[in-house]
Formats: C-alpha cells, sequence, structure tokens
C-alpha cells in the first residue's frame, strides 16, 4: 500500500527525465549514494606513534562540512566517516571493512600509510570499492592493471628521486652521494628511485648509505659516518623531525654539501624554522604545491581560499601545518571527481571519472602543476618543480618536471 | 681511527641523553618501588610547559624552575589522585594503570600543542666544544646537569631524613611505618621528584630531539637500557649505563658489517639481555636477597 | 524468627541456587555460550563475524600470556615477538611453500614453543621486573628483525605479505568470514580447554606453585628452570597459534603490525580480564578490540585520552580484573545464602 506514495512520484520523475531527453542521465547508485547523501570512509592515524597525520582527516572533515555548508555535490551532502587505525595494519583491515560492510560508504578516500594501505588494497579490489587518492606516495598505488580500484594522489617518491638523480647528473656529474633514509618502504622507495634515475653511475656515485628506524632518539650517528665517508652531495630522505635534526647536525659538525631533503620534510614552518633557517640555507628539495608558511604566496588568491577556509571551517586547527595543506588539496580532487560523476554515483563511475582528470588546476598547486589522470595513468599528480632555500623562503627554479613513475 | 673517536664521542652526547633519562628512572624507582611507564610523557609534558611559559615571554630560567615547581606539584597529584585509590590493587594493576597515563598524557599533549615539531632553546649554547661540534656547549651542559642531579640525589638519599625515610617508604613500608615514617607522604614526595626529574631531563633533551608529543618513546626506551644495564638500584649505575649504550649503539651501528646499521637498536637491546643474564641486578645494581 | 525483607531473600535464593549448580556452573555456562556463538555468524553482518573471529584470536594470546603471568608468576612485556613469529611462520608457509593454512597452526605453534622456550633458558636467571625489562627488548627489535635485508626474499621486507584467505572446505555453504570464525571457534574452544586442564594437571600445580614461592616449591623438588621454561614454551605456543591465525584472517602480515604497541594491548586484555582468570582472557580480548573504537568515537582528537580514562575507571571499578569482580560479587551471594 505504502508503495504507492513513492512510487507515483518517482514514475513521475522519471517520465519528466525522459522527456528532457538524453542530455539528462538516468540517476544511478551503488551503496553509499542516494539523492541526499554521499557516504565517503576514511582511515587515519588518530592515536598512536603517528598521530601527527590525524591532521589531515581533520582537515578533510573540516573541507567537506564546507562543501555541505555551501549546498553539497550535485545537491547531495557529503557524510564522512573517519575511523582510527593507530597505524596499525590489522586495525586499518577492521576499519576498511566497517566502512564497507557496516557503513557502506560508496569509497574510501585518502587511507593513510603504506603499511595500512598495503593492508586493505586487495580487500577493497575484491569488494570492487574504491580506494580513492591514498594518502602515501609508494609507487605501487598507481598499477590499474592489477589494481583498478586503488589510486594515489600525490608524485610517486620514486619519480621525485628522478628529479633529484637528473639533477645531480646535470650539475655534479662528478658527485659523491651520501643517502640518509628511514629503513621503511617509504624510505626505500626514494633510495630505488635515485639509483634508477643515475643508472650505471649509480655504483661509483653512491658511496654511503645510512639507515636510521623510526624508534632512533637521534640521528647523529649516521650523519657523522656520512661526513666521514667524503660524500659531497647529501640526500635526505627522512621525516620532518630527523630532516631537522639532521639539517642542524650537519651544520653543527660543519659538514657542507649538496643538501636535497625531500618534499615529505620541504615545510619551512615544521622543518626549516625549527631546524633554523642559517642551517638550511641552500638547501635544495621538489615541490607540488605552495608552502602556506611561505611568505612569497601571502597574496595568492588559491592561498587567500585556503586561509579563509581554515578561518572558517577549521579555526582549531593550525594554518601553518603543511599536512592541512595537504588535507585541502586533495579534498578538492575528491570533490571535482564527485561532481563530474553527476547523478551516476557507481563505484565504477567514480573510479572512471577519477581515471578522466584533465588538466586540473587547484588553489595550492605550484603554477603550472596540472593534475591528469587516464584509464592506464592512475598517478594524478606527477610534476614537480625543484627549489632552493634562501634563507628565508624557497625559490623555485627551473622547470616543471614529470619524473619517470613506475618500473 | 677518526671515526672511531668521532663515534665515542657522538655516542657519549647522544648517551647524555640516554643517562639523563635514566636517571629519571632509577629515582623514581627508588620512590616508589616501580618503573613508571608514563615518566616519559610526563617530562614531555612537563617540558610543553616550559615552552609555553617560554612562549608567554618568562625567561628561560624562571620559567625553567617555574616548570620543576608545576612538575612537582602535578607528580604529587597524580600520586594522590590516581594511584592512591588502588594502592592495594595487584601490581600489574598498577603497570596498567602507568599505560593509561601514558595514553592520556600523550593525547592531552598532543590535543593542546599540536604535533609539529618545536624547536626548544638551550641556556648552554650550540657552539661547538670538542672535535668539530660532536661535543657542543649544550652536550657538556646536559652532561654536567645530569652529573650535579646525580651527586644531589647521591647526599639527598644518603644525609638528609627525609631522603632516608624515602627509601625506607619505598623499600619497607610495614617497618617504616612502626618507626614513624608517614608512608603515604613519602610515595607522593617521590612522585614529585620523579616529576621534577623527568622535567630537568626533557628540557634538556629537547633542543636535541626537538619538542612533540612522541618525542619521549625511543628515550625512554633506551633510558630502560640504560638503568637496567646500570641497575636499577643505582642511580651512578644509571648514568653510566646510559652512556654506555650511547656509545655502544654508535658503534655497532658503524662497524658491525652488513646487519650493524639496520639492527642498531636490536644490538643495543640484545647486550641488555646479555648483561642482565650474566649479571641480573645490572652492573651496579645490588642484589635483592628475598627472605622466606 | 527475624522477618527478612524480600530484597535479602532473592539474593539468598539465587546464591542458594548458585550454590545448587555450582558443581555444573562451567557446563552451564559452557553450554550457553555455544548456544549464543554458534548461531551468531547468521545473525550479524560480515564485518562483524570478522570483529568477533580478531577477538577470539586475542583472546587466544592473552590466554597463552596468562599462562605465564597468571599462573607461573613470569612477567612477560614481549608476547608481541612471538605473535609475530606465529603470523610470519604462517604467511611464509602459505605464501613461499603452498601450505595448507590448518598446518600452519601447529607449525607456528611448535616453532614458537621452541623460540619461547630457548628465550625462557637465559630468561630464568631474571625476575619480576628485570624479566619484563629483557621481554620488552625482544617486542622492541622485533619488527627490526623482520624488516632486516638478508632474509627479505622470505618475509618480503617492509612490504610484508599478502595471504590468500581460505574458503570452506567440503562445499559447506559458508562464506570465508564465517568460515575462518567457525574454524577459530573450534581451535579457541580445544585451545582453552587444553589451558583449563594443564592449570588443574599436576604441571599446572607445579606451575602455580612456582608462582606462589619459589624456593619453597624447589625445596619440595619441582624443578625450577624446566618448569619454568615450559611454561614460557607453552606460553608462546599459544600466542604463535594465535599469530598465525591472525596472519590468516587479517590476510596480510608486515612489521609494523607486530610493534610493542600490540604487547601492551595483549597486556591491558590480560589485567583487565583477570590475571590468573582463563576465561577472563575472552573479557580482556573484548576490550581490546572494542574499546578504542568506543574511544574513537567519542573523541577523534583525545582518543588516546578517552581510552587511557576508560581504563583507568576500569582498574579502579575492578582492580583485579573482570574475574576478580565475578569472584568477589559470587562470595557476596554465596554469603548471603547462608
Amino acid at each position: 500500500m505504502h508503495m504507492h506514495k513513492y512510487l507515483i512520484p518517482a514514475l513521475a520523475l522519471g517520465l519528466a527525465i525522459g522527456a528532457a531527453g538524453p542530455a539528462a542521465a538516468q540517476k544511478k547508485y551503488d551503496p553509499g549514494a542516494s539523492d541526499t547523501e554521499i557516504k565517503i570512509g576514511n582511515i587515519n592515524p588518530y592515536s598512536g606513534p603517528a598521530s601527527a597525520y590525524g591532521t589531515i582527516g581533520k582537515t578533510i572533515d573540516a573541507y567537506f562540512k564546507k562543501i555541505n555548508a555551501e549546498g553539497g555535490i550535485n545537491g547531495r551532502k557529503i557524510n564522512f566517516i573517519s575511523y582510527d587505525d593507530g597505524y596499525s595494519p590489522p586495525k586499518a583491515v577492521e576499519q576498511a571493512r566497517k566502512l564497507v560492510e557496516s557503513d557502506e560508504v560508496l569509497l574510501i578516500f585518502q587511507s593513510l600509510g603504506t603499511p595500512s594501505n598495503s593492508a586493505i588494497q586487495k580487500y577493497m579490489n575484491a569488494k570492487q570499492v574504491p580506494q580513492l587518492f591514498v594518502a602515501t606516495g609508494a609507487t605501487k598505488w598507481g598499477d590499474p592493471k592489477n589494481f583498478p580500484w586503488t589510486m594515489g594522489w600525490q608524485p610517486s617518491y620514486q619519480s621525485e628521486s628522478h628529479i633529484y638523480a637528473e639533477y645531480i647528473l646535470k650539475n655534479h656529474p662528478n658527485g659523491k652521494i651520501g643517502i640518509l633514509y628511514q629503513n621503511d618502504d617509504y624510505g626505500k622507495d626514494y633510495v630505488k628511485g635515485l639509483k634508477d634515475g643515475l643508472g650505471a653511475k649509480a655504483k661509483t656515485m653512491i658511496i654511503s648509505e645510512q639507515p636510521y628506524e623510526v624508534a632512533d632518539p637521534t640521528i647523529d650517528s649516521q650523519i657523522i659516518n656520512l661526513k666521514a665517508s667524503g660524500a659531497d652531495i647529501f640526500f635526505n630522505v627522512t621525516t620532518p623531525k630527523f630532516a631537522a635534526q639532521a639539517i642542524k647536525k650537519a651544520a653543527e659538525i660543519g659538514w657542507k654539501p649538496v643538501h636535497i631533503v625531500n618534499q615529505v620534510s620541504s615545510s619551512l614552518g615544521s622543518v626549516l624554522k625549527p631546524a633554523g633557517f642559517e642551517n638550511a640555507k641552500g638547501i635544495l628539495s621538489t615541490s607540488y604545491g605552495k608552502d602556506p608558511t611561505d611568505p612569497q604566496w601571502k597574496d595568492d588568491a588559491g592561498m587567500k581560499k585556503y586561509f579563509a577556509f581554515m578561518d572558517k571551517y577549521f579555526p582549531e586547527g593550525d594554518k601553518t601545518n603543511a599536512l592541512s595543506a595537504y588535507g585541502y588539496g586533495v579534498s578538492q580532487t575528491m570533490v571535482q571527481v564527485l561532481k563530474l560523476c553527476g547523478d551516476n554515483l557507481t563505484r565504477e563511475n567514480v573510479m572512471k571519472q577519477a581515471a578522466n582528470l584533465k588538466d586540473l588546476e587547484q588553489d595550492l598547486s605550484l603554477p603550472g602543476i596540472k593534475i591528469n589522470t587516464s584509464p592506464t595513468d592512475f598517478y594524478p599528480i606527477k610534476q614537480n618543480q625543484m627549489m632552493k632555500f634562501n634563507g628565508e623562503r624557497w625559490e623555485l627554479f627551473g622547470p616543471i618536471m614529470t619524473g619517470a613513475t613506475g618500473s | 681511527m677518526e671515526l672511531f673517536l668521532h663515534q665515542v664521542l657522538a655516542g657519549i652526547a647522544t648517551g647524555g641523553i640516554y643517562a639523563c633519562m635514566a636517571l629519571a628512572i632509577v629515582m623514581i624507582y627508588q620512590a616508589i618501588d616501580h618503573l613508571n611507564f608514563a615518566q616519559g610523557e610526563m617530562a614531555m609534558f612537563s617540558t610543553f610547559i616550559a615552552w609555553q611559559l617560554i612562549q608567554w615571554e618568562v625567561p628561560y630560567w624562571a620559567a625553567f624552575f617555574m616548570t620543576l615547581a608545576i612538575s612537582f606539584a602535578g607528580g604529587y597529584l597524580i600520586e594522590r589522585l590516581i594511584m592512591r585509590p588502588i594502592h592495594n590493587a595487584p601490581i600489574l594493576s598498577h603497570v596498567a594503570l602507568f599505560i593509561a597515563l601514558f595514553a592520556v598524557i600523550n593525547s592531552l599533549a598532543g590535543f593542546i600543542w599540536e604535533y609539529q615539531i618545536k624547536s626548544f632553546p638551550t641556556p648552554f649554547g650550540t657552539h661547538s666544544l670538542l672535535g668539530e661540534g660532536l661535543i657542543s656547549g649544550h652536550d657538556a651542559g646536559m652532561v654536567g646537569v645530569t652529573v650535579a642531579m646525580l651527586v644531589f640525589l647521591f647526599l639527598f638519599f644518603r644525609y638528609t631524613r627525609i631522603g632516608l625515610a624515602m627509601r625506607a617508604a619505598a623499600a619497607n613500608p610495614e617497618s617504616a611505618r612502626l618507626v614513624g615514617i608517614r608512608v603515604e607522604w613519602m610515595l607522593a614526595l617521590g612522585w614529585g621528584m620523579a616529576a621534577s626529574i623527568g622535567a630537568i631531563a626533557g628540557m634538556l633533551i629537547a633542543p636535541v630531539v626537538f619538542l612533540e608529543p612522541n618525542m619521549m618513546g625511543s628515550i625512554l626506551l633506551y633510558g630502560f637500557a640504560g638503568a637496567v644495564v646500570g641497575g636499577l638500584t643505582s642511580p651512578g649505575g644509571a648514568v653510566v649505563g646510559g652512556v654506555l649504550v650511547g656509545v655502544i649503539e654508535n658503534l655497532a651501528g658503524t662497524f658491525i658489517p652488513y646487519i650493524g646499521r639496520e639492527l642498531k637498536l636490536s644490538i643495543a637491546l640484545a647486550l641488555i639481555v646479555f648483561v642482565l643474564t650474566v649479571k641480573p641486578s645490572g652492573l651496579f645494581g645490588r642484589s635483592v636477597v628475598h627472605r622466606v | 524468627m527475624k522477618t527478612r525483607s524480600p530484597f535479602t531473600d532473592l539474593i539468598a535464593f539465587f546464591g542458594a541456587l548458585a550454590i545448587a549448580l555450582a558443581p555444573y556452573w562451567r557446563w552451564l555456562v559452557f553450554c550457553l555460550v555455544l548456544l549464543i556463538v554458534l548461531p551468531l555468524p547468521f545473525l550479524v553482518k560480515n564485518f562483524f563475524v570478522f570483529q568477533l573471529t580478531l577477538a577470539m584470536i586475542y583472546a587466544i594470546a592473552i590466554l597463552g600470556l596468562n599462562l605465564l603471568t597468571g599462573f607461573n608468576g613470569q612477567f612477560s612485556l614481549g608476547h608481541s615477538a612471538f605473535y609475530a613469529i606465529g603470523a610470519y611462520t604462517a604467511a611464509i608457509l602459505m605464501d613461499q611453500y603452498g601450505v595448507a593454512y590448518y598446518w600452519t597452526l601447529p607449525i607456528a605453534g611448535i616453532v614458537c614453543f621452541g623460540a619461547g622456550f630457548l628465550f625462557g633458558l637465559p630468561a630464568l636467571r631474571l625476575e619480576g621486573i628485570y624479566l619484563a625489562l629483557a621481554t620488552f627488548a625482544l617486542a622492541v627489535a622485533m619488527p627490526q628483525i623482520l624488516k632486516l635485508s638478508p632474509i627479505e626474499h622470505w618475509t618480503g621486507g617492509v612490504q610484508g605479505i599478502v595471504i590468500i584467505k581460505p574458503n570452506a572446505p567440503f562445499g559447506l555453504p559458508l562464506n570465508p568470514d564465517r568460515w575462518l570464525y567457525y574454524f577459530t571457534l573450534a581451535v579457541t574452544l580445544v585451545l582453552f580447554l587444553c589451558a583449563y586442564n594443564l592449570v588443574s594437571s599436576r604441571t599446572g600445580r607445579a606451575m602455580k606453585a612456582i608462582r606462589d614461592n619459589a624456593i619453597a616449591a624447589n625445596a619440595m623438588g619441582i624443578n625450577l628452570s624446566l618448569y619454568k621454561s615450559l611454561t614460557f614454551g607453552v606460553s608462546a605456543f599459544y600466542t604463535g597459534v594465535a599469530g598465525a591465525l591472525g596472519g590468516i584472517v587479517v590476510q596480510f602480515v608486515a612489521p609494523d603490525s607486530f610493534t610493542f604497541a600490540l604487547s601492551v594491548a595483549l597486556f591491558v586484555g590480560l589485567v583487565v580480564g583477570g590475571v590468573g582468570s582463563i576465561a577472563g582472557a575472552l573479557f580482556g580480548a573484548w576490550f581490546v578490540l572494542f574499546v578504542p573504537n568506543i574511544a574513537e568515537h567519542v573523541s577523534k582528537g583525545l582518543a588516546g585520552a578517552v581510552y587511557g580514562i576508560m581504563l583507568i575507571l576500569l582498574i579502579y571499578l575492578m582492580p583485579s580484573g573482570l574475574a576478580g569482580l565475578v569472584r568477589l560479587v559470587v562470595m557476596r551471594f554465596a554469603k548471603a545464602a547462608r
């Protein structure tokens, strides 16, 4: 009996759409999407050793609040469900299953960390639920052949390394390279990228590789070994705390190599400032986004929008935090994909649209850096530009470069 | 050879950090007869308080001593408010409570001060003193303060009434009570002192490793290693143990081929287990004889 | 005769009932539990089935720890290492040698028994806090050892190993989640029954005698070193089997899965369940698995603090764990009945 109440308007609506012609597509939904709502799942380490990254989840939450306050996406509100995995892979599996099977989200967005994403990748692909724009730069996230439901976002660590290799080969062909890297997948990806990029010269040019563990209190011993090895190029593959320590220690013991620090730790506010600007002068890195602590973007239109967003929707957050800027950027891409999906909110269409981004420029991308994807290209951001720290701010130089990805 | 020397010097500098923490651990072990797993987090929280005071433009030394006082009060209150109610619970419940404290303090610090690293000032300067910056002014100052604390504690526990009373209260509460010592008071006092010493350790360590809510996690671990190698009952042993761990870790990481670099920490830990099996109460610890 | 309030009567009635049923209460509880757990997978969502399976696995691991700590008085913070060895043994056997998943459990158990026994030998000389620190060292070192490059082609290094989920055998109409639930349930039942028998056997009495007074036990002719290392081995066996099951159910093992945090979780489970209580391990496992979820539900930014406060409150409420509380309540009822 009750059916008629809904059936009739629905039929009428269907007829109306039919009458409007082929331009208006039929509404199609998978679990997690409806006329009023899109459910998006997320897994972040809000507790435990990697809890610093929880900021990303909180920023995304705030950004979706903004979208909802402005009317949602094609009239649908985003329901963002974010769970804590404490950076533990088994917990990530549990939370992913909860999101997919209990909360019935349309997709999982920005699950964080290589170990956690590795743990859920197989499950997500078996269930055919999008695992979109994961928060890690490992190269393996761009593998549409084997994992068509998984996609990365930021430039892969290896492609970034390729850019440094190119720079070194061009400017310091006889350099002796010393590497400090975190002994995990992230550190090893960078080292592999550099070796691939240097090609045959890698064996002779890299004279010292020093790993450290996240649990190490300091990396002083490794820096001393690097200096003693006689290296004159220092490739610093570390997370912010260790990068700051390394920059400071190298200056303290009077080691002045050509110093390349990975993008992970290129934040002015959270790395170079604590390490001391005078110690950091001359350091090289790459970037694809604008650093909110860098004075050169003070009057930039995109940056102003970001600041306005932070003031209004995430006032308790720290707007100079690079992770907030990251969360803002990746949320914009997500929103764009959902907009493109229109009324066809099936998981298949979400992946199709995610793999169909063309020259997307965002508020916080460097001028000229564009997001592009295709059914065979699951690396949304591939471009980087090199930059040098002049004691006050980063100076971009050289062309926008695309590092080779994958292998 | 030069590299060896450099690694030893750097090991002493890093070992100074461990020694500092080890001393705080031994201190609380003497005062309450437990290992406090939340000690590192308490030290971190104290350091954040000092940082906040300095941000509010309190001069360094004023902030330093204010932090000591606040930490003392904090430690005292934790004992009175949180530990006291379950005083008679089994020891393992106490340990679980320490774990809970760890979680609470860590999470609160992250909530209040965020997770981005912060630089913390040093009163000793960072100029090079020895071996091209391997031992900086700060490193020397840290070792100096640690030794001064050690002397202070030695005198305190050996020659003052209150120090002796605290030892008695921890070692044998029943007998202590019989001779008129207010055991509850002594325990709370012990917590307060341990918190203050932890605060000193935190404020000395933060300039080297940077201030953030998780800064103490691994240092506490090495502090335990130092304390155990030296012997949990010996403050002097803890300091020597801390420095030893720092030096051995550096040498193992540098000179053991192939696996040394990757197993730096594991080698240090294997050392603990080895020392313990040869001398179960640590290098300088007294072995405790049980009465049946 | 003094008139009694109906409330006291009620208590007395239940007390009398409890005493009358006391000889059989274990079986009654057991049957009741079976009645609940057997149909459960068909009543709830798959992911909840998965969570329940995980809870049973943690219960086995906590039981392993309990055998060591609760019944033998040896304190360990290193059980995440045995859990890791179990998980990796299963994963490597399945991934590299194509061994069927059910065979990996006993193998993982035996490997861990060996590891536990060997670790127990030097640890014999250590007591209390020193033993805790030695095992603590083991837990902290384990993820590093698993990452080691010379053994990378087995362990998969930092990337870990992905395992394929087993299907139900004999064409049973069960999806993999439900099948693993029943499989784990069977393993859990067997292991818990074995534990009951062990602690009430001659060996179990020797274990407890050592816990209560090692010197006296020794004087009575109990071989301290043999029993202590044996207990260490058995404890590691349980935890290792749990690790193997955990690897199979989660379908993934990596060094980051087995950090010191896991040891802490098992320890907390042990304490809230009740040290020295076999059934308490189940409640401990429930706490380990679900309380962090509740905590993050309350507040994301302060998830850790909420978890900590809940733990503190629980310890206040039942300083000797749930088992201690139950014991206390039963004693009160029994008193009222008399």
